[in-house]
This record gives C-alpha cells, sequence and structure tokens, in this order.
C-alpha cells in the first residue's frame, strides 16, 4: 500500500465517521421528539459542531490531495466527490438539529396525535444515509440504486403525513401552530433522503464515471 | 421532445464490448482525420515484434499524446510516422498508415519529402553547429529557397511561429549553442516549422526542461496546433492531461486504449490504463 492510498483511505475514515455522526443526529432527533427527551434534543444540537468540524476536515484533506497527489480517473473521482458528498452530510446534519429544534418546541406542548409515520420516514431515511455511504466506500453501485430508489417511499410518507396534518387543521384551527411545527419535521426527512439520494448518485458516477443527476428515472418514464 | 436521459444509458457505454486489446475500437473522431493507422505491426532486425495490431485515428489539428511505460513501444510508433525506422535496413512495418490518404509504408514513398512534412523534434535540443539564423535557413535551402530576403522572411516567420523571435531577434548571427535549453528547443521547433510541415511529432520535448521552458514548450503547443497537426510522445501525465485533445496507452506494444483526452483521466475504460495513469501499475 503506497502512503497516497493511505491517505485515500484516511479520508474514506472521516467520511464514514461524519456519515454515522449524521446518522446518529437524524436518529436520536426523532427518538428526542417521540419520546419528548430535551435533553436527547439538546445533544443532536450540540454535537452537530463535530459535523461541521469534520466537514471543514474533509474539504481541507481533499483539496491537499488534489494539490500535492494530482489525482486521476478513480482517485480523482474520488476526492471530487468526497467534497461533494461532505457539502449534503453538513446539510443533512443541519436538519437533524432543525428537527431537534422543533422537537424542543413541541415537546412543551399537548400531543397532538401518535407518531406513526415520520418514525417510518426516520427508519427509512436513516437507512438511505447509511447505505450510500457504504456504497460509496465500497464503490457499489448495486447499493447506490437502492437508496435512490427508496426515495420514492419518503415522499409518499411525507405526502401521508401532510394530508393527515390538513385534516387536523381543517377541523380545529387551535392546532394549526403544532401542525405546522410536525409539518416541517416530515419536510426536513424528506429532505435528508433527497441528499441520501445525492450522495447514492455520486456513487454512480465514482463507479461509471458518468453522472447521472437529472436523468429520468426508468420508472418515470414508463409513466 | 427534448432528449431523454435515463439510468439505461450508463450501461451503454460504447467501448465497453472489446474482446482484446490489440482490437481496440477506435472512437469517433469528430474533425478531419491527419493519419489513419490500420493494422500496424513493426519489427526491430526483423524478429523483435514491437508493435501490434495497432489502429488509431490521428486527428487534423489536434494534439494526440502517446503515454505508456518505457518500452511499451509508443516512441517506436511515433517514429513510423516519418519513418525514421528506415534508417536500419532489417526494420520491418505490415499494415498500412494512410497520411491525407495515401500509405506512407508504401516503397515508392519519397522519405526526404515525408520528413518535411512530418517534422520531427527530439528528447533533448539537436540544433546544427551554426547560427540561429542559418539553423532556420538550412532546410528551407535544401528545398531551393535561394534569395537571401526569402530566406529572412521566411525565417523571422518560423522564429515567431516557435515564439523564439522575440528573444532572439537582435543576436540571429550568434551560435545557436549559445541559447537556454528551452530556446533551443523552440529554435529546433522553429526549424522544422521553417518547411511548412503538416505534422510535428514531439519525442518527449520537454524532458531536459526547465518547468518555465515547459510551460512555453507546452504553450506553443496548443498554438501550433491551428496549423499542424501533433503527436506528442510524453512520460509526463500532466503534461498530456494538459496539452493534448486525444490520448492513447500503450503497453507491451500494443494500444490499450485510444480516447479523448478528459475521458482517459478521468475515467478511463480499460483497468490497465486506471492502474497506469493513478500509479498503481504492476
Amino acid at each position: 500500500m503506497t502512503v497516497f492510498d493511505d491517505e485515500l483511505q484516511h479520508l474514506k475514515e472521516k467520511l464514514l465517521r461524519m456519515g454515522s455522526l449524521v446518522e446518529d443526529a437524524v436518529k436520536n432527533s426523532i427518538i428526542a421528539l417521540v419520546d419528548r427527551d430535551n435533553t436527547l434534543a439538546q445533544l443532536v444540537i450540540d454535537n452537530d459542531r463535530l459535523v461541521n468540524t469534520l466537514d471543514v476536515e474533509i474539504d481541507e484533506e481533499s483539496i491537499r490531495l488534489i494539490a500535492l497527489r494530482q489525482p486521476k480517473a478513480t482517485d480523482l473521482r474520488f476526492i471530487t466527490m468526497a467534497m461533494k458528498i461532505t457539502t449534503d452530510m453538513e446539510r443533512m446534519g443541519d436538519f437533524a438539529v432543525n428537527i431537534a429544534e422543533r422537537a424542543l418546541e413541541l415537546n412543551e406542548e399537548p400531543v397532538l396525535k401518535p407518531y406513526i409515520d415520520i418514525p417510518k420516514m426516520r427508519e427509512i431515511a436513516q437507512g438511505m444515509i447509511r447505505d450510500a455511504l457504504n456504497a460509496f466506500v465500497k464503490k457499489d453501485k448495486k447499493l447506490a440504486m437502492d437508496v435512490i430508489m427508496r426515495d420514492d417511499e419518503v415522499d409518499d410518507l411525507k405526502h401521508d403525513v401532510l394530508q393527515e396534518l390538513a385534516f387536523f387543521m381543517a377541523q380545529d384551527p387551535t392546532t394549526v401552530s403544532l401542525a405546522m411545527k410536525i409539518s416541517f419535521i416530515a419536510t426536513y426527512l424528506e429532505r435528508i433522503a433527497d441528499h441520501a439520494t445525492n450522495i447514492a448518485e455520486m456513487v454512480i458516477y465514482l463507479v461509471e464515471g458518468k453522472i447521472i443527476r437529472h436523468m429520468v428515472l426508468p420508472a418515470e418514464t414508463e409513466q | 421532445m427534448g432528449s431523454c436521459f435515463c439510468y439505461h444509458d450508463i450501461h451503454t457505454h460504447p467501448y465497453d464490448h472489446r474482446q482484446a486489446h490489440h482490437q481496440v475500437e477506435v472512437p469517433v473522431v469528430t474533425g478531419t482525420s491527419e493519419i489513419e493507422v490500420t493494422s500496424l505491426d513493426f519489427y526491430y532486425s526483423g524478429n523483435i515484434h514491437a508493435l501490434k495490431q495497432i489502429n488509431l485515428t490521428v486527428q487534423k489539428n489536434a494534439v494526440t499524446a502517446l503515454i505508456g511505460p518505457s518500452g511499451c513501444g509508443k516512441t517506436t510508433l511515433l517514429r513510423c510516422f516519418n519513418r525514421m525506422h528506415d534508417l536500419y535496413p532489417s526494420n520491418r512495418y505490415e499494415g498500412e498508415i494512410l497520411f491525407q490518404g495515401k500509405n506512407i509504408l508504401s516503397k515508392d514513398v519519397d522519405i526526404i519529402n515525408l520528413r518535411s512534412r512530418v517534422g520531427m523534434v527530439f528528447q533533448k535540443p539537436t540544433p546544427f553547429p551554426m547560427s540561429i539564423f542559418d539553423n532556420i535557413a538550412y532546410g528551407l535551402k535544401l528545398k531551393g529557397v535561394k534569395k537571401r530576403a526569402d530566406l529572412s522572411e521566411r525565417v523571422e516567420k518560423a522564429l515567431m511561429h516557435a515564439a523564439l523571435w522575440d528573444e532572439v531577434k537582435d543576436k540571429l548571427n550568434a551560435s545557436a549553442y549559445d541559447l537556454s535549453g528551452g530556446q533551443q528547443q523552440r529554435l529546433v521547433i522553429a526549424r522544422a516549422l521553417a518547411v511548412n510541415p503538416e505534422v510535428l511529432l514531439f519525442d518527449e520535448p520537454t524532458s531536459a526542461l526547465d518547468p518555465i521552458s515547459t510551460a512555453k514548450i507546452e504553450e506553443l503547443a496548443a498554438t501550433l496546433k491551428k496549423e499542424v497537426t501533433i503527436i506528442i510522445v510524453t512520460h509526463n501525465m500532466q503534461q498530456a492531461a494538459r496539452i493534448s485533445d486525444w490520448t492513447g496507452f500503450m503497453m507491451l506494444g500494443e494500444l490499450i486504449e485510444f480516447d479523448d483526452t478528459n475521458k482517459i483521466f478521468t475515467a478511463p475504460s480499460e483497468k490497465l490504463t486506471e492502474e497506469y495513469i493513478t500509479g498503481r501499475f504492476g
């Protein structure tokens, strides 16, 4: 193994560490909401600085490798995609903080309804983050495609949540404030899944050298 | 209706179905082709098989780079384009190299004329032991240019083309050996340009030069390709990436991959190319 291989491995480990922090943040933000756990919500908010630090470190490391190693082919694609992935992960971390902030607010209010679809959205989105990152470091195109396909499930759940909340608001206008906060959370989760999808699309570029962003999925062309 | 891209497209890469290295599919070259190499084999001393079934298209007014490890055959291929190997009679070519439609490997080709149309610049600068002016005028005189005024005009034009005029215009009668290495290399390029070649072959033209002189030669290549077709052999992969439009990767006498330079350096199709350009070779 060359020194450069070691450096790439180091970068890979940092990406995984950042991914793991973001995955935990998403999970804990929803647990804090469902279990009405303010301490956990505050932990998510406080831990975001660790994600931000890694975001900067990965960018700096990538720029250093490009300048000093002049990477080509797979190495070039890996390093440039690492830089893009950190942006997506950092945004996911911010959305987890937004969820935790809404949880702190909602935890002060009476429960509008039991949370059923939101934990489901969280579970899928969290799995998408984990699999997108694993697909990236293992260069696993099949797993990446699987992540891309799962995004629709989160979109559908968000749609259901918003419809249900609209019903509550129509029935009783005093629920608007609570319902709006919950609908924000559903939207944050949906955006988190979109960012995981972005990462999965980058895996296709990493493996195939082909940018597939903004293309139409086979399932969509059949519609 | 707009064009529709879909994920299926990523499985339809045109170079996915290569059977063997010597059957490298030549990508569609969008401009005019200058040189067409078909099933080229080359043997040193009659029996050392140095080039194996080479097929490639060199595009007119573009820079084509040949890269690969030492001994891969890139310089051997370069030297085929102006029949440099003919200096040793036991060397043998098989196949075809069409230069503007004519096979330059056929016996009736006028080699001297070919070499003035296909000029060559070597690794180390090779100025003649004479003045700067005479270095350039030498080839012109051989081609029958006699009048001093005509010679002066052509010498000035060649030196300007080679981006050397401003540095030597006041000392044209000085010895070429007084110039720096980088200036000498540009002088040699000017000498080749003076006889109006259509193709210039560069055999590691900057490997003996400092970074500033190297940058000047690279800039020069980018300018010259508007008028001449350039084929360059280089060990410096960054140089190939910087200055060429097309790149061929060679190994053990075979052309492993030939494609758009951007593609070769970002997403090559062949594993061997990938290993070589990422430094994980062997």
